[in-house]
């Protein structure tokens, strides 16, 4: 999965889990958290997105990787077949 | 239409799920509705088969309000929702038609609501798959599979108009760019028109010649579906105005809970995680057998029981609001299904897809603020329920146990409860049996 991917995979999947968001507007750097209003359910939902869209099973230990655009963008190119 | 919670006074049709002459069953999505906190699909309470549509898309019109006829053995008759009520009885809607309860799906096939919506669209006899749900239950996975697996339709007669199959969201999305959803392919379930569909089509469509006025970047309107204050205003003025709250709280230490749950966490799969809020709703929900006075409604000034524990959880709305829908059943229903039922109830909660069911029925309601910040929360009831439970946030306290001070993860729980239907005695035995039930979630 390059980067381009990645990146519309971790989109489609934000935009399940906040239809209202404006993420043509999102920080790549800066945690969905500061700019989504999202809490822990709404990110569970969101690994859970991602991971059947990559075929990914991604261990707890990992999720703080995830926190950001760019995080996702580089954990899954770098995990993704 | 029905009462989707003691506040709401009317409901908008956004649209019609089925024709005049369809036949439907008990549990089937029948309408989509539109209230001032949410969108909601509305389950059908009856089978027979639909004779009229009494009110049109689009149309408002206040709860009690029949929505349309269905036929059953003799005769039309109207049963889609109870006959109106005035709207200060509301309180008395739960009682007098008990929630629906969509708990036991009727024999012999057994599908989820949406199963059975898909499976008609789609032409594909529920009889004839096995569900691999709950029970054997037919879940929409199942009816997908089965449409994959049936061979291509025999090409012999014209294939029926295909009815758009459109989520709420994109329905709505659609209407507010003007998209016409009879151009778009559908990448959603069942070829299905989502959110991320009309999204797309926004980006990719030509931008139409606009006057220029429009032209010039508007700022957004002031309440496009923003927060409406209204009807919660009305039922937590109501809550405070009639009921009598006593406050309760204590302390739980959660570090039995939470190493428990990093242990399962660390062997399941991503979609089989739990959240600690699962805890701490089926504990909440377990510890009503200890006091079953905190449980039902207070009608009529009189405590009704409620037999199953159908647990209320709010839920914060992001453009702003609140709703509480409920888990149904949620002490019988071990810890994992909580734990699904709550992340599906708020993914569908903040999408606008709730249902009638879930809404109305309600007996007792969890509010978990923690993520928010606060350490202690004092709720206010949602009447005509006569108890709120309130979690705050877990934080690393001194905890002195044994004769020994450490550093431990301490969650503070607290209990509104009505005086009218209990005293600060059971109230304290019910906060007191949620925090030994959080000592053993190996039992939840």
């Amino acid at each position: 999965m390059n980067r381009d991917d990645a990146r519309a995979t971790v989109l489609r999947v934000l935009g399940q889990i906040a239809p209202e968001a404006h993420l043509a507007d999102l920080e790549p750097d800066v945690e969905f958290r500061d700019q989504l209003d999202i809490d822990s359910m709404d990110f569970l939902n969101f690994v859970i997105g991602v991971c059947e869209q990559t075929g990914l099973d991604i261990p707890e230990a990992d999720y703080s990787k995830l926190e950001s655009l760019d995080g996702c963008v580089t954990y899954l190119t770098a995990n993704s077949k | 239409m029905p009462s989707l919670g003691a506040d709401m006074t009317e409901g908008t049709v956004t649209r019609w799920l089925v024709k005049p002459g369809e036949r439907v069953a008990r549990g089937d999505i029948v309408v989509e509705v539109e209230t001032d906190k949410a969108d909601m699909e509305v389950e059908i309470f009856h089978t027979g088969i639909i004779s009229r549509l009494l009110v049109n898309e689009g149309e408002r019109v206040p709860v009690g309000t029949p929505l349309a006829l269905v036929e059953a053995e003799a005769g039309a008759t109207p049963v889609m929702a109870p006959p109106t009520r005035p709207v200060a009885e509301v309180a008395r809607v739960a009682e007098i038609t008990p929630p629906p309860v969509p708990t036991k799906m009727e024999a012999p096939s057994r599908a989820t609501p949406t199963a059975r919506l898909v499976a008609r669209e789609l032409a594909i006899d529920l009889a004839s798959i096995r569900g691999t749900g709950v029970d054997g239950c037919v879940t929409r996975a199942d009816v997908e599979h089965a449409a994959r697996q049936r061979a291509p339709a025999p090409a012999a007669a014209p294939p029926p108009r295909r009815r758009l199959l459109v989520s709420p969201r994109a329905q709505r999305l659609a209407r507010e760019h003007a998209i016409d959803l009879s151009l778009l392919a559908g990448t959603g379930p069942a070829g299905s028109i989502t959110g991320a569909d009309i999204k797309k089509a926004i980006r990719e469509l030509p931008p139409t010649p606009a006057p220029v006025a429009e032209a010039v970047p508007m700022p957004a309107p002031a309440r496009a579906k923003g927060p409406q204050r209204g009807p919660i205003a009305a039922l937590m003025a109501r809550s405070n105005r009639e009921i009598p709250h006593y406050f309760l709280g204590v302390d739980i230490d959660m570090k039995r809970a939470l190493d428990w749950l990093a242990t399962q966490n660390s062997s399941r799969p991503v979609a089989e995680r739990m959240l600690y809020s699962a805890l701490l709703l089926k504990a909440s929900a377990l510890a009503v057998h200890d006091v079953p006075e905190v449980n039902g409604y207070w009608t009529e000034d009189e405590f009704r029981p409620s037999a199953e524990v159908n647990l209320g959880v709010a839920i914060s709305l992001r453009p702003g609001g609140l709703v509480a829908p409920a888990i149904l059943d949620a002490a019988t229903k071990p810890v994992d299904v909580v734990m699904r039922e709550l992340r599906d109830l708020v993914q569908r909660a903040r999408a606008g897809r709730l249902r009638a069911s879930e809404m109305s029925s309600g007996t007792i309601t969890v509010t978990n603020l923690g993520e928010q910040g606060v350490d202690y929360v004092y709720g206010v009831i949602y009447p005509p329920q006569v108890a709120l439970v309130g979690f705050g946030r877990i934080t690393e306290r001194p905890w002195a146990s044994g004769g020994m001070v450490g550093a431990r993860p301490i969650i503070s729980a607290s209990l509104a409860g009505d005086h009218r239907a209990s005293d600060g005695h059971r109230g304290g035995r019910f906060l007191a049996a949620i925090e030994r039930l959080l000592q053993e979630p190996e039992h939840l």
